[in-house]
């Protein structure tokens, strides 16, 4: 069985009781199916994107895959193991990154928050050596092992908890918002540290995000959840194709114009004093659009936007191209 | 294409932990991971050392102020509730020793509720120890050990002046009871922590257990009425943290007219409490990963 | 003046949000009370008139200090944690540059959680003190008045301490430290743990005489009909006294410490 998948789940649910305030006294009870009915299957090794809106079901599918909760209903397996009824057994397995929560000792360095980990899951100091090396070496931690967590940088702190969640050689790694608020280096060296652990150790990568960067730079997969239900599952081109998705080019004029017109493949969908905003295919160069409207138009500065993950959900769903 | 990313099989195969572990040796090991934890965070509080020092003189003080006000008591009267100053220090010192080393070991898991409300209660949850004893060792303030001293000084000048006759026997009782009296006051904080899991703000209410009970059970039962001591006798049982083992220290009869064997039963009643509230705490754990909130 | 206003409005209803809290802080208040209660009617048994209070005085004063406990922030958990989270984080460089006074508004932002915390925990341990014992309560509603006068002069008196207290997070690192010291003082000068006027010779006389009297002692003094006429008039004077020392002493150390932010830079 684990053959065809080292993670698998078939028709799991999670349903919340949540109680509201109806009054001053009075609580309304009512259900909440934050995950309804989900299967799918992860092959051991592979780099997987999970990927919806907020309050989709994302992080309650991730506790569900770490033990944290209970399912509701269905059947849930990570290398042939009920997380649930094995928690602290999978712990061995598993290793877990939630995005805003370190796991990492604030008042110490994160060298000693790395020899906790060694000792807790009783990791053989040889290869706790040679992991930390490899850590310490691709996500650039050299400077970092010795300095008191509070005097990190976000970035720096994601790597190291990132680092942490990986030194006794987890089968299986879950990130949950793993770039979420860092910089533009520290993404860029969480990404090809992530690529590099994949490739090197085999391990499997599950990882939910909202920068559809992060996807289209690691995962060859991705699911989308909405509303508690798998709504995409397959590859990322498919996902622009069923989202037509539209990168947007920024402009800064010189000064406040008309609409740009007549610029190929490109419309404008926004104006705001001197900038604009023009919308076009994903597939699409940008240099050609650049170039029509330098042409023509006073250009101060540009940027190019990547199509924001919530949007391509929208209009996916919008399309009922869902699966 | 689902497969197309399962790259080489791993370089480094992983090591497995050794199963299916015995009983003693999940014992051995919770105990383990709780001195680890716990030397983590006394390496912490030394990174404040000014703070640490001040705040173990702190808790010292605390409970010697605490003791300074029945010595002012005892400065206009020679005896409460027919208890002489020396008898009285006698119960405040083991009922404060035990109190201490209860908040020394376990005193941090009051703040399972705010762990659950900011989320972090998650990451202890995927971590190959068992929750109850990072819960424990959380926060572990080495600084407690101030209280533990203190109680126990008054405790031994207590012991002296009390006019008991101490043999071996005695001693290896008056021992007993203040680690019996630990564990029933580790079990109010143990049970006190699981009813977090149902409700986070009602915190507070276990400081009415451990530490006014610890202030009722410095003063002799005769000055409580009869119902408040029924209460901690047979409710609450924290009559065994020092009122029942130490009346027969001083060869008193306890006011409720109990048998004699009951003096014995500081261990007993101990252990039944933590094992209730061990119960208590698996049941509100279950509940944390169904409801998740 | 409205600014402050507001902002003790706010005070006040933060703490009014958190109901669960509050109901068990009163639980906690009255099972301390009851502990205290009966010790002191053993202590008052054996010595009548102790301290110039007869029995039920003493057991008034019980209730009444229970009832205050959290108003005056006896035991932390007021605004100073979170100033001096504040001071830690370095968000305190924001709070010097608002248009309002850093010392004001604070001040404000307490008398509001102290009004709450009057109503929602003072109230129901004082009843049922009142219910189990017998209270030696004034009925005299211009009693009452002056006691809620010289119970606001105690919060500020209690205020400029904890003020004190919390500023010292811009020189130490961690607050712990003082916050334990200052609630420990708290409780035994304030009254809280024994009555000062139970406190012995010279000893006695001093701990009359610190600020921390003005807190608690000298309000319940006042609900008890201890002082009258001229005597009553010199123990609100020696509240306002306290008062004006400790908010100046705040105010010279807050610009002591803005110097030293705006020279680190924020």
């Amino acid at each position: 069985m684990s053959e065809e998948g080292f993670i698998e789940l078939d028709g799991v649910e999670k349903v919340f009781d949540v109680r509201r305030k109806a009054g001053f006294l009075r609580r309304e009870r009512h259900r909440v199916r934050a995950v309804d009915g989900i299967g799918f299957r992860v092959a051991r090794g592979e780099m997987v994107g999970y990927i919806g809106p907020n309050g989709a079901g994302k992080s309650t599918t991730i506790k569900m895959l770490t033990g944290i909760l209970t399912p509701s209903a269905g059947r849930l397996r990570v290398a042939g193991v009920d997380p649930s009824r094995e928690r602290t057994r999978l712990a061995h397995r598993i290793g877990v990154v939630f995005g805003q929560r370190t796991t990492l000792w604030w008042d110490l360095p994160l060298r000693d928050s790395y020899g906790l980990v060694r000792r807790m899951y009783r990791v053989p100091e040889a290869r706790y050596r040679s992991n930390l090396e490899r850590c310490v070496e691709l996500l650039d931690l050299g400077d970092l092992l010795d300095v008191p967590v509070r005097q990190l940088s976000l970035g720096q702190r994601m790597r190291g908890d990132i680092a942490a969640a990986l030194l006794h050689d987890p089968e299986v790694l879950y990130l949950d918002e793993p770039t979420i608020g860092l910089d533009v280096v520290s993404k860029a060296k969480v990404r090809g540290f992530l690529r590099e652990v994949n490739a090197e150790r085999g391990t499997t990568v599950l990882l939910t995000t909202h920068d559809l960067t992060d996807i289209e730079q690691l995962c060859e997969r991705v699911m989308v959840i909405d509303h508690g239900r798998l709504v995409h599952d397959g590859g990322l081109d498919a996902l622009h194709t069923a989202g037509e998705s539209e990168r947007t080019l920024v402009v800064d004029l010189a000064r406040a114009l008309p609409p740009i017109e007549g610029v190929p493949g490109a419309r404008t969908v926004k104006v705001e004093g001197p900038r604009q905003w023009l919308a076009f295919a994903t597939g699409q160069s940008a240099a050609p659009i650049v170039a029509a409207v330098a042409e023509r138009y006073p250009l101060v500065d540009l940027s190019v936007r990547e199509p924001d993950i919530e949007d391509v959900i929208a209009r996916m769903y919008a399309g009922g191209k869902g699966l | 294409m689902a497969d197309a990313q399962a790259g080489p099989r791993s370089a480094y195969p992983p090591p497995r932990p050794p199963e299916a572990l015995g009983r003693a040796r999940g014992a051995l090991g919770a105990l383990r991971a709780y001195g680890l934890i716990v030397a983590m965070w006394v390496r912490s509080t030394m990174a404040y050392r000014a703070s640490f020092l001040m705040t173990t003189f702190g808790n010292f003080a605390a409970s010697g102020l605490d003791f300074a006000a029945v010595m002012i008591m005892f400065s206009h009267i020679d005896r409460l509730g027919g208890f002489t100053l020396p008898e009285i220090a006698l119960l405040y010192g083991a009922t404060s020793t035990s109190l201490g080393l209860a908040d020394l070991v376990l005193g941090n898991m009051d703040r399972v509720g705010q762990r659950v409300r900011d989320g972090t209660f998650d990451t202890l949850l995927v971590r190959p120890v068992p929750v109850l004893v990072q819960v424990a060792a959380d926060r572990f303030a080495l600084r407690r050990v101030g209280r533990v001293s203190q109680g126990l000084l008054v405790l031994c000048w207590g012991a002296v002046g009390a006019g008991v006759a101490w043999t071996p026997a005695k001693a290896l009782f008056a021992a007993v009871m203040v680690i019996a009296g630990a564990a029933i006051f580790a079990a109010v904080f143990i049970g006190g922590a699981a009813f977090q899991f149902w409700s986070a703000d009602a915190a507070e209410v276990q400081s009415s257990f451990t530490y006014g009970g610890s202030t009722m059970l410095q003063y002799p039962p005769a000055v409580f009425a009869r119902e408040l001591v029924r209460g901690v006798t047979f409710v609450v049982p924290l009559a065994f943290v020092n009122w029942i083992p130490a009346l027969r220290l001083l060869g008193r009869d306890d006011p409720l007219g109990l048998p004699g064997w009951v003096d014995f039963c500081g261990p007993a009643v101990a252990l039944a409490m933590l094992l209730g509230a061990g119960l208590l705490w698996r049941v509100g754990l279950r509940n944390y990963r169904s409801t998740g909130s | 003046m409205r600014l402050y206003a507001a902002v003790a409005v706010s005070g006040f209803r933060r703490y009014a949000t958190y109901r669960v809290a509050t109901a068990a802080g009163v639980f906690t208040n009255t099972v301390f009370g009851f502990v205290i209660a009966c010790t002191f009617s053993a202590l008052w048994d054996e010595r009548p008139h102790l301290g110039g209070y007869d029995r039920s005085q003493a057991l008034t004063f019980v209730w009444v200090s229970q009832g205050l406990l959290a108003v005056m922030s006896l035991l932390g958990g007021g605004f100073q944690e979170e100033l001096q989270e504040r001071i830690r984080s370095g968000d305190i460089a924001v709070d010097l540059y608002r248009p309002a006074d850093l010392q004001l508004w604070w001040l404000a932002a307490d008398l509001g959680r102290a009004g709450f915390q009057l109503l929602g925990r003072g109230v129901v341990p004082l009843s049922v003190g009142a219910l189990a014992f017998e209270l030696a309560l004034p009925a005299d509603p211009l009693r009452w008045l002056v006691f809620l006068l010289s119970a606001l002069l105690g919060v500020v008196v209690g205020f400029g301490l904890r003020f004190l207290v919390a500023l010292c997070a811009f020189w130490l690192l961690d607050g712990a430290g003082v916050n334990m010291i200052s609630a420990l003082l708290c409780m035994f000068f304030t009254g809280m743990t024994l009555p000062l006027t139970v406190f012995p010779g010279l000893f006695g006389e001093i701990a009359r005489l610190l600020p921390w009297a003005a807190v608690l002692q000298v309000p319940v003094d006042v609900l008890l009909g201890v002082h009258s006429g001229a005597g009553l008039a010199r123990a609100l004077a020696f509240q306002a006294l306290w008062a004006v020392l400790l908010l100046a002493a705040g105010r010279a150390t807050q610009s002591l410490a803005t110097r030293k932010v705006v020279v680190q830079g924020g």
